[in-house]
C-alpha cells in the first residue's frame, strides 16, 4: 500500500543537529574510524608522555648504543646516543605533532577570516587579497618554509610562524572560492532583502556553509605540514637537538641505516603513518559532511 | 506492419540506502514513423524510460525485467559492438541541455562527422559533407562557417539544432528526444518543435518525446502516453487525449495548464505530491490524491479499459462521465 | 480589489547596465544593458505581471526593486516615499519582498526551515519572530509541529517553495516580488501554490509583482502585463485588452509561439526567427528592429517611446506603427494581422 497522504514527508522527522549528524555517519565509515583511534592513541600517548613510566628520552648510555629492537628493556632498540626509542618515539610526538597541527589550525582561522572576506566583499577587496595570496603562491612551499626558517633562525616558535604563514595563502585561496561560490546562491539574496546587514548574512548564512569544505581542506594539509615540519628539522632549520622530533630523529638516526635499518626507519614510520591517517580521516570526513545523502 | 519498437512488462528498480521502484510494469508500442509524446512530471519515470531504452543505466544498482524489442531485435541481450551500433546507430537521442552533451574542446563539424565517421565507416572528408548537408537541413544559417563553430560560440537554440544535426546524422530509425525545449525561450521553442516536426517527416523515423508540458506534447505529437508512478495511466492518440481525456491524472494536468481557466477563478488542483516509490504500488498508485477514488481503488491495481484501438486508461472508472464536483 | 489611484510602488526611467570586463588589467569591455529606462507604476492590490525572454532584463528588474542589485540611475518610490531620500534601503526590505525561482538554493541548506522564516523578523527586530513564522508555517499549510526542525532537503519543491513564501511574508510586506515563483514547480503543485498566493493576496491585501515566461500562468494570476525586450518596457496593459489585442509586434510574437493546445489546429510557423539578440551593445532606434516583420527605416533610426495607444487608454506600447506622427509608412494603422 503506498502511502500518500497531502504533502507526504518522504524522510522521517529529523530533530538532530548538523554536526550530530556528520559524526553518526562518519561512525558508519570503517577506514576513518580506524584512522581516528590511531590518531587519539598517537594523541593521547604524546600529551600523557611523562605519566607512562617511560625511560628517560634524554637519558644515553655508550654502552648500549644502536641495539636493535626488541633488545631487553628497549622495547625499539636504543639511538645513536643508546637513548631509548620508545620513549623518545613517545616524547617526540609531543613536539612533531605540535608543529604540524597548530601552524594549520592557526592558517585555518586567518586564511578562514580572510578567504571569507575576499568572497564575500568582492571588488577591490578580493582583488588586494588574492594577489597577495599569488604572491606567496609563485613560490613551492617547501621552499618558502626553508626560506623564512632559514631567516628567522632555528626554533620550535620560529617553525611554527613559517609554517603558518606557508599556509595561510591555500586555505585562502579555498575559502575565497567556497564563498563566492555560495555568495551567489539565492538564499544570500534572499537573507540581504530582509534587511540583514553583512556581517550577520556571514555569520549566521556564510560561516556554517562554508566551514565544512574548508576544514575538510586543513585537514589534509596537516598531513603536509608534519612532513615539512619533520623536513626543516631533519635540515637543522627546525627543532634543535637534543629535543626528540621525528624529523630530526631521522636525520641523526640516518648514519644508521646501514647498522640497523629498522632502527632509522621508525622516525619515518611515525611520519607516514600519522599522516596517512589524516588523509584518510579527511576523506572520511569529506563525505561525512555531505548533507545531500 | 511490425512494430518499430515493443515494450513489454518492464520493471525498473534502483537498489541502494534507499530503493526506488522506477518503473512498474510499463508496455508500449511504437510503429514506425510515429511521433509518441510521453508526458509526466518530475518522477513520473519517463526520462528513466529513455535510458533503459539506450541501456544507459547504471548496471549493478538496477533490477531490470522486461522485454525490449526494437524492430525484431531483443534489446535486453545486446552487448559489445552491436549495443555501440545500435546506440547512436539505429536509435539516437537528443538531451535537455545541448551545452552539457556537446564536447567544448571539438567542433560542430567534427563532433558530427566522427559519429558518422564511426556508424558508417566513411572517410573523414565524406564525413564532413554529411555534417554540412546535417546543418543545412536543421536550417542553421551560413552552415558553412558554422561548421567550424566550437559549441560555445552558439546562441542555446543553434546549439539545439546541432544536438539535433548531431543525433539525425545516422538516420536513426528511433530519435529519443529527453526535454528538448524546455530549457529554450518560448520563441525558440516552437522553432525547434516545428523542425523537428518537420525533419520526423522528412526522414520518415519514430521519435519517442518526452516532455512535461502538454502544449509542446500537443504540437510535437500524434500520440500521448501519460505516466504517472512510473506507468502508463493513459495511452492514445493526441486528439483524444486532449478532447475526452478520461483518467483523473490526465484531465488534472490539462486542468493545471490554465490555458482556458477563467481569471483569478480557483483551479481544480491536484492535492499532494506523488507517492515516493519505495515500495511498488499494489493498488491504483493516484488514488490518494483522485477525487474520485473508490474504495476498490484502494485495494488493488486498476483494470486497464480500452475504449478504442490503441487506447488505454488505467483506471476503474475509465467508462463514467466525470465531473469535478465544485465545492 | 482595492485598487485606488495613488501608485504604492512607482518606478521610474530605472537603468542598470553592467560591465564586462576582459584583458590582462581587467578593462570595460562592453555594457551589458540589462535593464535600460523602465518605468511602471503598481496600485495597491494590484498584481502585475512581467513577461518577457531570457535577457530581456525582469529578474534584474525584480533584484533592483529590492536593492539586491545597485541602480545606475532612476527613482523607486514606494507609498510617495523614495528609496535613499526618505527612507532607507533596510527600511524598504521590511515592504518589499522576494521570492526566487529555485526553491532549493533560496533556502540555507544548514538551517532549520523554522530558522529560515524566522531569520527576517529577527534582523529586523520585531517581535515574536518564532510565533510569527509557526503561525505563516501553519497559514502555507505545513503543520509547524512536524516540520518547523527539519532541513529543506527534507522537503518537496512544492513545501520548500511554501517555506519560502512564507519567509517572504515574515515581516508582513506590502509588496512581493515574485520571481518565476512556480515556474519549477510539477504543473499540479503549481496550480496548488498559484492557489495559495491567491488566497494570500486576498487575506493580507498583498500587491504581487509576478515575473515568469508562462504567459498562461501569468494571464491567470494578473492584473495588468508588461512585457519587456532587451532591457526596455515594450507593452503594458490590463490583461484583458492585451489578450485582445498585442500591440506590438514582439508582444504578438510571443502570444503566437504558445503551444496551441489545440490537436487539430498546430502552430504551423514560428512567429520569429532565430534567438533573442543579446543586450550587449543592443541594436539603435527599435531594439526589436531586427527581428521585425514590419519594421521601416524610421524604426532603425528613432528609438520608440512608451506611450498610450490612444489618448487615456490603458494600453501603453512602444512602436512607430501605432503613433501617427512616426513617419513608419504604416503608421498609425496599427499592426497588421
Amino acid at each position: 500500500m503506498v502511502q500518500v497522504t497531502t504533502d507526504i514527508p518522504v524522510v522521517p522527522p529529523a530533530q538532530r543537529g548538523y554536526w550530530s549528524g556528520v559524526l553518526s555517519r562518519l561512525r558508519r565509515d570503517p577506514v576513518a574510524m580506524i584512522c581516528a583511534v590511531i590518531l587519539a592513541a598517537l594523541v593521547l600517548s604524546a600529551v600523557f608522555a611523562p605519566w607512562l613510566g617511560l625511560a628517560d628520552p634524554y637519558q644515553g648510555s655508550m654502552i648500549a648504543r644502536l641495539s636493535a629492537p626488541g633488545t631487553p628493556g628497549h622495547l625499539l632498540g636504543t639511538d645513536e646516543q643508546g637513548r631509548d626509542m620508545l620513549s623518545r618515539l613517545i616524547y617526540g610526538g609531543r613536539l612533531t605533532l605540535f608543529i604540524g597541527l597548530m601552524p594549520v589550525v592557526l592558517a585555518f582561522f586567518i586564511g578562514g577570516t580572510l578567504g571569507i572576506i575576499a568572497g564575500y566583499v568582492g571588488g577591490i577587496t578580493n582583488t588586494i587579497i588574492m594577489r597577495v595570496v599569488d604572491v606567496f603562491f609563485a613560490f613551492p612551499s617547501v621552499l618558502l618554509a626553508i626560506a623564512i626558517s632559514g631567516a628567522l633562525g632555528a626554533g620550535v616558535l620560529n617553525s611554527l610562524v613559517s609554517l603558518t604563514i606557508v599556509f595561510i595563502p591555500p586555505v585562502t585561496r579555498v575559502a575565497e572560492a567556497v564563498t563566492s561560490g555560495v555568495r551567489s546562491l539565492d538564499y544570500i539574496d534572499a537573507a540581504r532583502a530582509s534587511g540583514a546587514n553583512a556581517l550577520t548574512v556571514i555569520r549566521v548564512h556564510v560561516i556554517g556553509n562554508v566551514l565544512s569544505p574548508i576544514f575538510v581542506y586543513a585537514t589534509s594539509l596537516t598531513s603536509v605540514c608534519m612532513i615539512l615540519a619533520a623536513g626543516l628539522s631533519f635540515l637543522g632549520i627546525g627543532v634543535r637537538p637534543p629535543e626528540p622530533e621525528w624529523g630530526l630523529m631521522l636525520n641523526t638516526l640516518r648514519s644508521a641505516i646501514y647498522v640497523n635499518p629498522w632502527l632509522a626507519a621508525l622516525p619515518g614510520v611515525m611520519i607516514f603513518a600519522t599522516s596517512l591517517c589524516l588523509n584518510l580521516l579527511s576523506d572520511g570526513l569529506r563525505s561525512a559532511m555531505n548533507v545531500r545523502d | 506492419m511490425t512494430p518499430l519498437l515493443q515494450i513489454d512488462h518492464l520493471n525498473v528498480r534502483f537498489k541502494g540506502a534507499r530503493n526506488v521502484h522506477a518503473i512498474n510494469d510499463l508496455s508500449l508500442t511504437l510503429m514506425p514513423g510515429e511521433t509518441l509524446a510521453l508526458l509526466g512530471e518530475s518522477g513520473s519515470g519517463k526520462s528513466v524510460t529513455l535510458k533503459t531504452l539506450l541501456r544507459l543505466l547504471p548496471e549493478k544498482r538496477t533490477d531490470l525485467t522486461g522485454d525490449i524489442t526494437f524492430d525484431g531485435t531483443d534489446i535486453m541481450t545486446l552487448s559489445g559492438r552491436s549495443l555501440r551500433a545500435y546506440r547512436g546507430g539505429d536509435v539516437s537521442m537528443v538531451f535537455q541541455d545541448p551545452g552539457l552533451a556537446l564536447d567544448p574542446v571539438y567542433t560542430v563539424g567534427q563532433q558530427i562527422a566522427e559519429t558518422v565517421m564511426r556508424h558508417k565507416g566513411i572517410s573523414r572528408a565524406d564525413a564532413m559533407e554529411v555534417a554540412l548537408d546535417m546543418l543545412h537541413r536543421v536550417r542553421i544559417p551560413s552552415a558553412e562557417r558554422r561548421l567550424r563553430n566550437y559549441p560555445h560560440e552558439l546562441s542555446g537554440g543553434m546549439r539545439q539544432r546541432v544536438m539535433i544535426a548531431l543525433a539525425l546524422a545516422c538516420r536513426p530509425r528511433l530519435l529519443l528526444a529527453d526535454e528538448p525545449t524546455t530549457a529554450l525561450d518560448a520563441t525558440v521553442q516552437i522553432q525547434i518543435l516545428l523542425l523537428m516536426r518537420e525533419l520526423q517527416r522528412e526522414f520518415g523515423m519514430g521519435v519517442i518525446f518526452v516532455t512535461h508540458d502538454i502544449g509542446v506534447a500537443v504540437e510535437i505529437s500524434e500520440r500521448i502516453a501519460v505516466m504517472y508512478a512510473g506507468q502508463i495511466v493513459e495511452e492514445g492518440s493526441t486528439h483524444d487525449i486532449i478532447r475526452d481525456p478520461r483518467h483523473p491524472y490526465t484531465r488534472g494536468l490539462l486542468a493545471a495548464n490554465l490555458h482556458d481557466v477563467e481569471r483569478g477563478a480557483r483551479l481544480d488542483a491536484i492535492p499532494g505530491a506523488p507517492p515516493s516509490l519505495e515500495t511498488r504500488p499494489d493498488s491504483c498508485p493516484f488514488a490518494p490524491r483522485c477525487a474520485f477514488a473508490l474504495p476498490a481503488c484502494r485495494t488493488a491495481l486498476p483494470p486497464v479499459a480500452t475504449p478504442g484501438p490503441r487506447r488505454r486508461v488505467a483506471c476503474l472508472r475509465a467508462d463514467e462521465p466525470l465531473e469535478i464536483a465544485h465545492a | 480589489m482595492s485598487a485606488t489611484d495613488q501608485p504604492l510602488l512607482s518606478v521610474r526611467d530605472l537603468k542598470k547596465h553592467f560591465p564586462i570586463k576582459g584583458g590582462i588589467l581587467g578593462r570595460t569591455q562592453a555594457m551589458v544593458q540589462a535593464v535600460d529606462g523602465v518605468s511602471f507604476d503598481v496600485r495597491a492590490g494590484e498584481t502585475l505581471g512581467i513577461v518577457g525572454e531570457s535577457g530581456c532584463g525582469k529578474s534584474t528588474t525584480a533584484k533592483l526593486l529590492i536593492g539586491l542589485v545597485d541602480r545606475d540611475e532612476g527613482d523607486i518610490e514606494l507609498g510617495g516615499k523614495s528609496l535613499g531620500r526618505d527612507i532607507s534601503l533596510r527600511a524598504l526590505r521590511r515592504d518589499i519582498q522576494m521570492v526566487f525561482q529555485d526553491s532549493y538554493a533560496s533556502l540555507n541548506p544548514r538551517m532549520t526551515i523554522l530558522d529560515s522564516i524566522a531569520f527576517g523578523a529577527r534582523v529586523q527586530g520585531l517581535d515574536d519572530p518564532v510565533g510569527r513564522a509557526r503561525r505563516l508555517m501553519a497559514r502555507v499549510g505545513l503543520d509547524p509541529d512536524r516540520f518547523a526542525g527539519r532541513y529543506p532537503h527534507e522537503l518537496s519543491g512544492g513545501q520548500r517553495q511554501r517555506i519560502n513564501i512564507a519567509r517572504a511574508l515574515v515581516m508582513s510586506p506590502k509588496v512581493v516580488v515574485l520571481d518565476e515563483a512556480v515556474s519549477a514547480l510539477d504543473k499540479s503543485v503549481e496550480a496548488q501554490v498559484l492557489n495559495l498566493l491567491s488566497d494570500l493576496r486576498a487575506e493580507f491585501g498583498l500587491t504581487y509583482i509576478f515575473i515568469s515566461h508562462d504567459l498562461n500562468v501569468v494571464r491567470y494570476i494578473s492584473d495588468r502585463i508588461l512585457v519587456m525586450y532587451l532591457g526596455e518596457v515594450v507593452e503594458l496593459a490590463p490583461v484583458d485588452m492585451i489578450w485582445a489585442e498585442q500591440a506590438h509586434p514582439y508582444t504578438r510574437s510571443l502570444f503566437s509561439a504558445m503551444p496551441s493546445m489545440d490537436p487539430d489546429n498546430r502552430t504551423q510557423k514560428p512567429p520569429l526567427t532565430g534567438d533573442p539578440p543579446n543586450p550587449i551593445d543592443p541594436p539603435p532606434g527599435c531594439r526589436f528592429h531586427t527581428r521585425c516583420a514590419f519594421a521601416a527605416d524610421v524604426c532603425k533610426a528613432r528609438h520608440p517611446v512608451l506611450g498610450p495607444m490612444v489618448q487615456g487608454s490603458p494600453h501603453w506600447v512602444a512602436c512607430h506603427l501605432h503613433d501617427p506622427a512616426s513617419g513608419h509608412p504604416r503608421a498609425g494603422q496599427g499592426v497588421p494581422a
